[in-house]
């Protein structure tokens, strides 16, 4: 967490990076943010993990993602959000890593064999190899 | 089990496909329903709710309140959490949130140097910009370089405090009410308030 909350940050001089510009509108640019957004409250309301936890985990991963060459502008904000999600997940013993990317596995193999247009069901055969 | 999720439009576009980030947020979505941690339904209301009823509109509300009612202004100043309850928004358990008063010597702004910690239950979702690296850290370092990038010119001897947001408090900035709106009813001055003027990178509009 940073530093103190109540404050103020004294003034200071000048970098010229640019800030973002974009309108106003939908919150969310594709279903899958709202999806995780949803996910994390979600388990938050339930008592998975804190708030505080949430926002630490999340910070470590913006912070991550900037080392590794994200242009942290905002537009990669619900990746960072979503490696924030798995980690907890993880960390809380929900599902572990493995079990995610075979679901994740057979999310894909399903995708694979439905035709256009047609709502996309798991089977368990999807989860073979 | 069934599927039958909102990715119906990049079906349309291109075919079965799901982009990486999607088979990832199934994954986690087709694990923890299994074992009872999560209702999908559950998940469609709290994104309905973030889509459509929680934003800046709310903010407007008790900012516009805080205007019009000097009692409420007070109890805002001093507890935000509870000034803001008993106007019926909700509120996030563990949330402290904190009202910052502009006045004419002091201008305030918010920020989250960490994520994107934002009163999202007055507000809604924070935008791009305020989750973005050079927001976060040219806030700090450079205020009023920053609310010139958003056209706002500041008397050179105004003060600007910027507030740095957590998880667990967070700040929205009371702006000054703007002249020429006596006897303004409530949801008149409400319609002055803009998203930006509660985190500081803006004013109210002009009557």
């Amino acid at each position: 967490m940073d530093s103190g909350s109540r404050s103020p940050r004294s003034l200071g001089r000048n970098d010229d990076s640019g800030i973002p510009r974009t309108t106003e509108g939908s919150v969310f640019h594709e279903p899958w943010e709202a999806q995780a957004f949803a996910l994390a409250l979600s388990l938050n309301g339930r008592g998975v993990f804190s708030w505080k936890e949430w926002a630490a985990t999340l910070g470590e991963e913006i912070k991550k993602a900037q080392a590794a060459g994200d242009p942290d502008t905002g537009e990669t904000y619900y990746h960072h959000w979503l490696a924030a999600l798995e980690r907890l997940i993880a960390a809380k013993g929900l599902a572990d890593a493995a079990t995610l990317a075979r679901t994740r596995e057979a999310w894909r193999r399903a995708c694979a064999r439905t035709p256009h247009g047609t709502p996309i069901e798991l089977r368990a055969d999807d989860f073979g190899e | 089990m069934a599927y039958d999720h909102a990715d119906h439009a990049d079906h349309h576009e291109r075919g079965s496909e799901l982009s990486e980030m999607q088979l990832r947020v199934r994954a986690i979505e087709t694990v923890l329903a299994e074992k009872g941690y999560i209702d999908p339904a559950a998940l469609d209301a709290i994104i309905e709710a973030y889509e459509i009823k929680i934003g800046p509109h709310i903010g407007a509300r008790v900012v516009a309140r805080a205007w019009a009612d000097p009692a409420f202004k007070r109890a805002l100043i001093e507890d935000a959490t509870r000034a803001v309850r008993t106007l019926g928004a909700i509120n996030r358990v563990g949330d402290h949130l904190i009202a910052v008063e502009n006045t004419p010597k002091v201008h305030n702004m918010i920020v989250c140097t960490l994520c994107s910690c934002y009163p999202w239950d007055i507000l809604g979702l924070p935008p791009v910009w305020y989750k973005s690296a050079p927001y976060r850290s040219r806030a700090v370092s450079d205020p009023r370089g920053v609310l010139a990038d958003f056209g706002l010119q500041l008397p050179a001897d105004t003060q600007i405090r910027v507030w740095d947001s957590t998880a667990e408090t967070r700040f929205i900035v009371l702006p000054m009410r703007p002249a020429g709106t006596d006897g303004w009813s409530e949801d008149k001055l409400a319609t002055l308030v803009t998203r930006d003027c509660m985190i500081g990178t803006g004013l109210p509009k002009r009557p």
